[in-house]
C-alpha cells in the first residue's frame, strides 16, 4: 500500500464518519458518541500501557476528575464550560504530575496496585463530598456552546466528540514519530537501554503519565457535557478496568487500536445489555463476567489486540529511503594520541566480594583497547562502573580530561561515551532505521509538543538522514524499514554499532561484541572496527574471543580475580607467562 | 481525645487489622510462589461468611453453583490441554471439589453443630482460588507480573458478578462463635475479638514454621525465586502453585468465618477487605511476612482512628495512605536498581 493509497482511506473513513449522521438513528448517533469518549480515555492507556509499557487501572478516575471538575464549574459555579476545559486538563495534570511522581520509580507491579489503591480513593472521595452532590453526583450539567452555536443534540455533540477525537489522535500520532515518541516506545528496552542512550527514562514516564491523564481529562470534560449527568460509579475500578480492556483488546500499542477498542466494548455492551436479560432472568451483572471471561482470554491467547491482526492482512507501507539531508553538529574530536580515558584504582565491592580491585589503565584517541579476562574476572563490573550503570567504590575515572566516576549513565551517555550490550537490547519491533535514530536522541532537541504539532520537521529529516548514513557505514542500508526483531543475531550487534555512532561518540564501549558471531560475522565486525579506528575513533572493547581481539586491538589488559595482571600489544600479552596461567591454568 | 477513647480505638484498630493480617499474608503467600498479586482473595473471604450464614439459616449456600461451574471450566481447561494424565484431572478438577459440593446438598437444611458447619464452609471455600489458578493463571504462569495482575483484577469483576447472582445481593451476618467476654485492665474484649487474633497469631506462626522448616514450604520459597530453577530441581511450579492458592483458600476461609459476625458483608465487600488488606501488604513491602502482618496491624488501626474522626472519609484516607507510603519507598530506593524485563505485545 502506498503512502496515497493510505491517505485515500484516510479521507475515506473521515468521510465516512463525517456523514455518519445523516443516515444513522439517533441511538446509533448516541453510541457513537459514547465510543469517542471512551476512546479518548482508551487511547491514553494506549500510550501508557502499550508503548510505554506502564498499566493503570486508575484512568476512570482521571476522567472523573476532569469530568466533575467542568461539572462543578459550570453548575456550582456557573461558568463556560470552556473555562471548565481549562479546568479539567489542569486538575488531571496536576493530579497525575503528583501521583506519577509518587509512584512511577517503582517497580512493575507496585505501580498498577498503586493505581486501584489511589482510584478508589478518589472515587470514594467524590461520593463524600457535599459539593459534588456526594453519590447522586451532578445533574442538569449545560451543554458546550461556541458563540451562538450549541452542542446540546446528539448529532452536535457527535461533531464534537469525533473531532476532538480525530485531532487528538492526529497529534498522538505525531508524538509518537517524533524524538519523544521514540524515547517513549525505547521504554519497554529496559531502563538500562534507554539510559545509555541519554533517555531521562523517569521524565519520559512521568510525561507519558500525565499525557494519559490528561487525555482522561478531555475525555472526562466531553462526558460531563454530552451526558450532562454525571455520579461516581461512572469512575469506579470497574470501568478503569474496562478502559484497559478496549486499549488492549484493539491493540495496545497502535492508536487506532483505542478506537477500535472502544467501538467493539462499546457495542458488545449495547448488544449485551439487549439480550442477556432475554437469555437468563437475573442477568444483573452478567455482562461484567461475559466482558471479564473474553478479558482473560485476549490476555490468555492474544495479548497483542485485534490491530496486528488486521496488520498481517493489509500490505505494509514501505516508505521510501530518507534523502540526503545537512547534517547534525558534530562533537570536536580530540587530538590524535590524546588522553580519552583514564581508569585510576578503581575498586568496586558486592559484600564481601572485591569484584574490582584498584584497577586502572588508559585510552588514547584512535586506539582500540581490549579488555580481557577468564569468566569472573571483573571485566563487566569494571564496564558498569565507565559506563555509569554502577558506581565505583573508589578510584577515579575520568574521560576527556573530566570526572565521571558516580554520573548516571545518561549523562556519561550526554558526554560522549556509546557502548552495546552483550545481550543484544534493540527495540525488535521498530524498524532498522527508528532504532539508529534512537542513537542520535541527544543531538536533537525537540520535545513533545514540537513533536506533537510537526514543528520538529527540519530536526528529524537530520536525524533520519544520519540514521541512513550509519545504517550505510556498516553494511545494514539495504532494508532500512525492516522491523530489527527480524534480523539475525550477528546483525543486531552490527545494528547496535550503528545506534552506537549515531550517537557521534568520541569513545564506544562495546561488551562482547563477538559473542555467538558466525565466523564470517565476525571478520566482518572486525572490518567495521579498523574502519572506525582508520576514521579517529577510541573503542574500548570487552570480549572473550582471542582470534577476533588478538587480530583487531592496539593493546590489551588482562584481568583476573578483580585485578589487572597484565597491559601491553597482544604480542606480549600471548608470550606473558601469567597471563597463559590465568587461561590455562599453568603451563609446565 | 482521651486516652481512654485512644485505647478503644486501638483495640477496634487491632482487631480490624487481625483481619487485614490473615489476608495480607495470603496475598503475600500467593504473591511470593507464583507471583499473582490475588486481587480476588478478599472476595472469597464474603463468599465464606456468605456460606456459614446460609448454613446457619438452613438454606443451601449458593457457593455450591460457583465451585460446580469453576470445576467444570477447569476440567474443559484440563481437556482441551495435551494432558494425558486424565485420571489425575478427573480426581483433582472433578471428585475433590465436588466432596464438599456433595455434603452441602446433603446436609444443608438441617440442624448442624457449629463445627460442622465451619467444616463445611472450610471445604467448600477451599477448591475455589485452586480452580482459579487452573483456569485463569496456569495457562499464563509464565507471563509477566503486570499481565498476572491484570488478569486478577478482571477476574475479581468476573467472580463478583457470578456471585451476585449465586448469594444474591442480600448481606448477611453468621451467629457469633462465641458470646462469652473477658474483661482485661478495665478493657473489654468480646470473645469473637480474642479468637480473631488468635487466629492471626496462629497463621502467622504455621507460616512462619511451614516455611522455614518444611520440605514443602522451602519447595514453595525456591519457586517464589526462580521457576526455571525450582524445575530443574525437580519441583514442579504447577502444583506449588496449586498448594499455594490452597493455603490461601484456606486463610480466606478463616478469615471469612471470623470476621462474618463483627461486619455485616455482601457478595462484593471483599473487593475493598482485599485491598485494604494488599495497602497492608505493600507497606510491608510485599515480600516479607512479618512486614506484611505489621502493615496490616497500621492498616487496622488507621481505618479505626479516622473513623472516629470521619467515617465517611475512612476508606479514602486508608487508600490514599498508600502514595505517601510509595513515596518514601521510592525515596529510600537506589537509584537505577529497577531493570524490568522486554516484553513486547504485553
Amino acid at each position: 500500500m502506498s503512502r496515497m493509497q493510505e491517505r485515500a482511506l484516510l479521507l475515506l473513513a473521515v468521510a465516512a464518519l463525517a456523514g455518519l449522521p445523516l443516515a444513522a438513528s439517533n441511538y446509533f448517533v448516541t453510541l457513537m458518541n459514547y465510543i469517542g469518549i471512551g476512546a479518548l480515555a482508551a487511547l491514553g492507556l494506549v500510550l501508557l500501557t502499550g508503548v510505554g509499557g506502564l498499566t493503570s487501572f486508575g484512568q476512570a478516575a482521571f476522567v472523573g476528575i476532569g469530568a466533575y471538575a467542568t461539572a462543578w464549574w459550570t453548575t456550582v459555579q456557573g461558568g463556560s464550560p470552556w473555562v471548565g476545559l481549562v479546568l479539567a486538563v489542569a486538575f488531571t495534570f496536576a493530579v497525575a504530575i503528583v501521583l506519577g511522581a509518587a509512584t512511577l520509580r517503582l517497580g512493575g507491579h507496585l505501580l498498577p496496585l498503586s493505581t486501584i489503591a489511589w482510584g478508589l480513593a478518589i472515587f470514594f472521595l467524590f461520593g463524600n463530598i457535599e459539593g459534588l452532590g456526594r453519590h447522586n453526583g451532578i445533574s442538569a450539567i449545560p451543554p458546550v456552546t461556541l458563540g451562538g452555536l450549541s452542542f446540546q443534540s446528539g448529532t452536535a455533540g457527535y461533531y464534537l466528540v469525533w473531532a476532538t477525537l480525530g485531532a487528538v489522535m492526529w497529534l498522538c500520532a505525531n508524538l509518537l514519530g517524533s524524538r519523544q515518541g521514540r524515547a517513549i516506545r525505547s521504554l519497554r528496552g529496559g531502563t538500562a537501554m534507554a539510559e545509555s542512550l541519554g533517555i531521562d527514562t523517569f521524565r519520559i514516564r512521568l510525561a507519558v503519565f500525565v499525557l494519559a491523564g490528561v487525555l482522561a481529562g478531555l475525555s472526562g470534560w466531553l462526558f460531563a457535557h454530552v451526558q450532562r449527568f454525571i455520579s461516581p460509579t461512572a469512575f469506579d475500578v470497574g470501568p478503569g478496568m474496562e478502559y484497559l480492556f478496549m486499549a488492549m483488546l484493539g491493540g495496545a500499542g497502535h492508536i487506532g487500536g483505542a478506537v477500535l477498542g472502544s467501538a467493539l466494548v462499546t457495542l458488545a455492551k449495547d448488544a449485551l445489555q439487549d439480550l442477556l436479560p432475554a437469555l437468563i432472568k437475573e442477568s444483573g451483572q452478567l455482562e461484567v463476567v461475559v466482558f471479564g471471561a473474553l478479558f482473560i482470554l485476549v490476555l490468555q491467547h492474544a495479548r497483542g489486540g485485534l490491530i496486528p491482526s488486521l496488520q498481517r492482512l493489509l500490505p505494509r507501507a514501505t516508505p521510501p529511503v530518507p534523502p540526503d539531508a545537512p547534517p547534525l553538529p558534530r562533537r570536536a574530536p580530540p587530538a590524535a594520541g590524546g588522553e580519552v580515558l583514564v581508569v585510576d584504582g578503581v575498586v568496586k565491592r558486592f559484600g564481601g566480594l572485591v569484584a574490582v580491585n584498584q584497577v586502572g589503565f588508559e585510552l588514547r584517541a584512535g586506539e582500540i583497547l581490549g579488555l580481557i579476562g577468564p569468566n569472573g574476572a571483573g571485566k563487566s563490573t569494571l564496564f558498569n562502573l565507565v559506563c555509569g550503570t554502577a558506581t565505583a567504590d573508589a578510584g577515579r575515572i575520568r574521560f576527556l580530561g573530566q570526572d565521571i566516576a558516580g554520573l548516571p549513565a545518561r549523562r556519561i551517555a550526554a558526554r560522549g561515551i556509546a557502548r552495546t550490550f552483550q545481550h543484544v537490547r534493540l527495540r525488535p519491533t521498530m524498524t532498522l532505521l527508528e532504532n539508529v535514530m534512537l542513537g542520535a536522541h541527544l543531538r536533537a532537541r525537540a520535545g513533545l509538543l514540537r513533536g506533537a504539532l510537526r514543528l520538529d520537521r527540519a530536526e528529524e529529516r537530520a536525524i533520519r538522514a544520519e540514521a541512513m548514513r550509519q545504517l550505510r557505514r556498516v553494511g545494514l542500508d539495504p532494508n532500512p524499514h525492516e522491523l530489527a526483531g527480524n534480523l539475525p543475531l550477528g546483525q543486531q550487534r552490527i545494528l547496535e554499532v550503528a545506534r552506537a555512532l549515531a550517537a557521534d561518540p568520541l569513545l564506544i564501549i562495546l561488551d562482547e561484541p563477538a559473542a555467538g558471531l558466525r565466523r564470517l560475522e565476525k571478520q566482518k565486525l572486525a572490518e567495521l572496527l579498523r574502519a572506525l579506528r582508520a576514521e579517529g575513533m577510541t573503542i574500548l572493547l570487552v570480549e572473550h574471543d582471542m582470534e577476533f581481539v588478538m587480530g583487531l586491538v592496539d593493546r590489551i589488559v588482562v584481568m583476573e580475580f578483580g585485578t589487572r595482571i597484565a597491559e601491553g600489544p597482544p604480542a606480549s600479552i600471548r608470550a606473558d607467562a601469567r597471563v597463559q596461567e590465568a587461561y590455562l591454568g599453568g603451563v609446565a | 481525645m482521651t486516652a481512654e477513647l485512644a485505647l478503644l480505638l486501638a483495640q477496634d484498630g487491632v482487631a480490624n487489622g487481625a483481619i487485614y493480617v490473615l489476608a495480607a499474608l495470603g496475598i503475600v503467600l500467593v504473591f511470593l510462589v507464583t507471583r499473582v498479586v490475588f486481587v480476588p482473595f478478599g472476595d472469597l473471604i464474603a463468599y465464606a461468611s456468605l456460606t456459614l450464614a446460609a448454613l446457619q439459616e438452613g438454606r443451601r449456600p449458593g457457593i455450591v453453583w460457583l465451585v460446580l461451574l469453576l470445576a467444570g471450566l477447569a476440567l474443559l481447561f484440563e481437556l482441551a490441554g495435551r494432558q494425558r494424565k486424565w485420571g489425575r484431572a478427573l480426581l483433582a478438577y472433578g471428585v475433590l471439589p465436588c466432596l464438599p459440593v456433595a455434603a452441602a446438598f446433603l446436609l444443608a437444611g438441617r440442624a448442624l453443630p457449629p463445627l460442622v458447619e465451619m467444616a463445611l464452609t472450610i471445604g467448600l471455600i477451599l477448591p475455589i482460588a485452586p480452580l482459579l489458578y487452573r483456569i485463569a493463571f496456569r495457562p499464563i504462569a509464565d507471563a509477566s507480573v503486570l499481565v498476572l495482575l491484570i488478569v486478577a483484577v478482571v477476574l475479581h469483576f468476573a467472580i463478583s458478578g457470578i456471585a451476585l447472582m449465586v448469594f444474591g445481593p442480600e448481606g448477611a451476618r453468621p451467629r457469633l462463635l462465641t458470646t462469652a467476654s473477658f474483661e482485661i485492665g478495665g478493657l473489654f474484649f468480646p470473645g469473637q475479638m480474642l479468637l480473631m487474633l488468635a487466629a492471626s497469631a496462629l497463621a502467622t506462626l504455621l507460616l512462619a514454621l511451614f516455611f522455614g522448616f518444611t520440605l514443602s514450604g522451602k519447595a514453595l520459597r525456591a519457586t517464589a525465586v526462580n521457576r526455571v530453577g525450582a524445575r530443574l530441581v525437580g519441583i514442579r511450579p504447577g502444583a506449588a502453585g496449586a498448594t499455594a492458592f490452597l493455603l490461601a483458600s484456606a486463610l480466606a476461609a478463616a478469615s471469612g468465618i471470623l470476621i462474618g459476625p463483627v461486619t455485616t458483608l455482601f457478595y462484593d465487600s471483599g473487593f475493598v477487605i482485599g485491598l485494604k488488606a494488599f495497602v497492608g501488604a505493600i507497606i510491608g513491602g510485599l515480600v516479607s511476612y512479618p512486614g506484611a502482618v505489621l502493615g496490616a496491624l497500621f492498616v487496622g488501626l488507621l481505618e479505626s482512628f479516622t473513623a472516629f474522626w470521619n467515617s465517611a472519609l475512612k476508606e479514602v484516607v486508608v487508600f490514599a495512605v498508600l502514595v505517601p507510603v510509595l513515596i518514601l519507598r521510592s525515596a529510600l530506593q537506589r537509584h537505577g536498581a529497577e531493570e524490568e524485563p522486554e516484553e513486547d505485545g504485553l
